[in-house]
C-alpha cells in the first residue's frame, strides 16, 4: 500500500471489503482489520490462489462489453479504497462483479451487496457516470445475483463506513455475537464466541484455579 | 490454527531439503528420502548440518510456516521469518501491560498456578501408579507441598513473591521427579536439575524436549503476532524469549516431561541411547534423538479437552490456544489469563 492511500481526503481510509465484514458481524471485521488475525488454513490458502487469478490485472473487451480485472477503486467523498475483482463496462457504464468462493450461502449476498454498494459509488466518483447495478458471482455455484445500487444501499453504505472507521481508530475488539452467524463464521476457532462470551467463564476458571 | 500441522524434522547430517513444484523433497546423498506436500506442514525443524534450498525457505516465509534451525544437539540457532505483520496494538498492550504490575501480577500468578496444578496431576498420577509403597507416600508428600503452593500463590501481592513460589514449587517437583522413573534407576536417577550442560541422562532427556517445547511455545506467540521477548514471569534480558518461556511453563510437565518418563519406563529409551562427553555433559545420541522427536510428535497428537474452549483439540494446538487467549488478555477481550490446565 502506498502513503498516500493512507491520507485520502484527510481521514482513515477504509477498506471495502470491511465493510462486508462489518455488515456481517462487527467483530469480525475488528477481527480482520483492527487485530489482523488471519488464520489461513489450507482452504483460504487455496482461495487465494483462485482469486489471484482474478487479481491479475488485465483487461479485455468481448462483445462491446469491457472488462477491467482487478481494478484499484477509491471515494475520496467517503474515504473507501479497495479493488474490484471485474468491472464490465456496458456501453461505458461500470458494472461492478464481486466474486465470492467457498459455501457462499444466499442470505448472506446482503452483506456482499454491502460491499458492491460501496464499489459502485467508488466507480461513480472516479468516472462520473451513474452505476446503477452490479452483481455478486458464487464461484462454486456459478450464480451470478443482480444487485441494484437503491439510495437504501447507498445510505448504509454510508452508515457502515462511519462505523467501520470508528472502530478503526478505536482500535477496538467488540464483544463476540455469540449467536448463529458463529457456526457459519469462518473466523469462528481465532474468534472462540463461547470461550471469550461475556468473560465469565474465564473468570470462574481462574478463580477455580487455587482451589483442589 | 484450525488444524493442526505437521512439523517436519530433518535429522539425517548432509541431508538436502528442496522444493518441487508444492511437494517438500529431502535428499541425502541424492536420493529423496522423503517426500511431503508442503500444505500438510506446519513448518520444518532442521537440526545440525542441513541444507535448505532458497526455494523452500521463500514459500514458507510466504505462507507463515516456521523454519527453525537447532544445532546437533537441539539448542536453537536461527529460524527463518517472513515480514513483520500483525497487531502493533497488541504488541503496544504486551509493553503496557509490563509496566502495569497489577496485570503483571495477575499473568504470571495464572501461569504459575497453571503450571503447578499441572506438575501436581503428574505427581498424583506416579503416585497412583508407583511400585514401591515408599515412593507413593514421597509421591503424595510432594503433591501436598505443591498444594501449598497453590494456596500461597492465591495470596500471593507481588511478582517477586509470585517468582518465589515458582522456583520453591519446581524444586519440591524435581526433587521427587526420581520416584516417578520405574525403570532401570540406577540409570536413570537424575542428579538435580542440571542444565547447562546437562549432566545425566535424564536432564539431557529433558533438555532435549525442552528445546523442541520452547520451539512450538516460540512459534505459538509469532504466529498470533506477539513479541515473544515480552514476557511476564521471565525478566526480560537481550536474546531471552521471555514470553515463549512464560508459555511454556504450562507445559514442561504435559509436553516435555510425560514424554520422558514414557520413554524410560517403557523402555523406548535405555542408556545406549545417551552419550557422555569428556568432562561429564551427557547428550542424546543420533538415535536417541530420532526416538525422542517421534514421541514427542505422537504426543502432540494426543487429544485433550480445553479447559476454558470445552472441546477437544490436540495437544500441540494449546501452545497456539494459550498465545491467542493471552494475546485476548493483553487487548482487554478477556478479563484474566485462564491457564491450560488438564487433568
Ligand atoms: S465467530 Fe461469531 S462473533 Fe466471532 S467473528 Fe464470527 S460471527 Fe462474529
Amino acid at each position: 500500500m502506498e502513503d498516500e492511500d493512507y491520507t485520502i481526503a484527510g481521514f482513515e481510509p477504509v477498506f471495502l471489503s470491511a465493510l462486508e465484514h462489518y455488515s456481517y458481524c462487527p467483530r469480525q471485521c475488528a477481527l480482520i482489520h483492527v487485530e489482523q488475525t488471519f488464520d489461513e488454513n489450507i482452504y483460504t490458502l487455496r482461495g487465494r490462489a483462485v482469486h489471484q487469478r482474478v487479481h491479475e490485472v488485465d483487461s479485455f473487451s468481448e462483445e462491446g462489453v469491457r472488462v477491467e480485472h482487478s481494478l484499484a477503486l477509491w471515494s475520496n467523498r467517503l474515504g473507501l479504497v479497495g479493488q474490484a475483482d471485474l468491472v464490465e463496462f456496458h456501453e461505458g457504464v461500470p458494472y461492478p462483479v464481486e466474486y465470492k468462493y467457498g459455501k457462499y450461502r444466499e442470505r448472506d449476498i446482503e452483506h456482499a451487496a454491502v460491499q458492491l454498494g460501496g464499489q459502485a459509488i467508488c466507480l461513480e466518483e472516479m468516472t462520473g457516470i451513474a452505476v446503477p447495478k452490479g452483481a455478486v458471482y458464487c464461484h462454486n455455484s456459478h450464480r451470478r445475483y443482480e444487485i441494484t445500487i437503491t439510495s437504501e444501499l447507498r445510505s448504509k453504505v454510508q452508515a457502515i463506513t462511519a462505523a467501520v472507521r470508528a472502530m478503526l481508530l478505536a482500535g477496538e475488539l467488540p464483544p463476540p455475537a455469540n449467536d448463529k452467524r458463529c457456526r457459519n463464521c469462518s473466523l469462528n476457532a481465532v474468534c472462540m464466541p463461547s470461550a471469550i462470551g461475556d468473560g465469565s467463564k474465564a473468570r470462574s476458571l481462574v478463580a477455580g484455579l487455587f482451589r483442589l | 490454527m484450525e488444524q493442526l500441522l505437521n512439523t517436519l524434522y530433518v535429522m539425517t547430517q548432509g541431508a538436502y531439503v528442496r522444493l518441487d513444484h508444492e511437494t517438500l523433497k529431502v535428499e541425502v546423498e541424492g536420493s529423496t528420502q522423503v517426500q511431503v506436500p508442503l500444505h500438510h506442514l506446519g513448518g520444518i525443524i532442521c537440526l545440525g548440518n542441513v541444507l535448505i534450498s532458497p526455494g523452500v525457505i521463500h514459500a514458507c516465509a510466504d505462507d507463515g510456516r516456521f523454519i527453525v534451525m537447532l544445532d546437533h544437539v537441539g539448542r536453537f540457532k536461527a529460524r527463518v521469518v517472513g515480514p513483520t505483520t500483525g497487531n502493533v496494538l497488541l504488541r503496544r498492550a504486551q509493553h503496557k501491560a509490563l509496566d502495569d504490575s497489577q496485570k503483571t501480577l495477575a499473568i504470571a500468578r495464572n501461569l504459575v498456578a497453571g503450571k503447578i496444578r499441572n506438575a501436581r496431576t503428574i505427581v498424583l498420577r506416579g503416585a497412583r501408579e508407583a511400585e514401591e509403597k515408599e515412593d507413593e507416600a514421597g509421591l503424595r508428600e510432594t503433591a501436598n507441598r505443591l498444594a501449598c503452593s497453590l494456596s500461597h500463590l492465591e495470596r500471593s501481592t507481588a511478582i517477586e513473591e509470585v517468582r518465589g513460589i515458582e522456583g520453591e514449587a519446581a524444586r519440591t517437583y524435581f526433587s521427587s521427579f526420581a520416584r516417578l522413573i520405574r525403570a532401570d534407576r540406577a540409570a536413570f536417577t537424575p542428579k538435580g536439575r542440571t542444565r547447562r550442560p546437562p549432566r545425566d541422562r535424564i536432564n539431557a532427556l529433558l533438555s532435549f524436549l525442552y528445546a523442541l517445547v520452547l520451539t512450538d511455545c516460540l512459534a505459538a506467540a509469532e504466529g498470533v503476532g506477539l513479541d515473544p521477548q515480552v514476557g511476564y514471569l521471565h525478566t526480560l534480558r537481550p536474546g531471552r524469549p521471555a514470553l515463549a518461556l512464560d508459555l511454556m511453563e504450562e507445559f514442561r510437565t504435559v509436553l516435555a516431561d510425560r514424554v520422558a518418563l514414557t520413554l524410560v519406563n517403557r523402555r523406548q529409551i535405555t542408556p545406549d541411547h545417551f552419550e557422555e562427553r569428556p568432562g561429564g555433559s551427557v547428550y542424546l545420541n543420533d538415535s536417541g534423538r530420532r526416538e525422542v522427536a517421534v514421541a514427542y510428535q505422537k504426543r502432540k497428537q494426543e487429544t485433550v479437552t480445553h479447559p476454558l474452549l470445552e472441546r477437544a483439540e490436540p495437544l500441540g494446538m494449546m501452545p497456539h490456544i494459550q498465545a491467542r487467549l493471552l494475546a485476548r488478555t493483553l487487548r482487554g477481550d478477556l478479563p484474566e489469563y485462564p491457564p491450560f490446565t488438564y487433568r
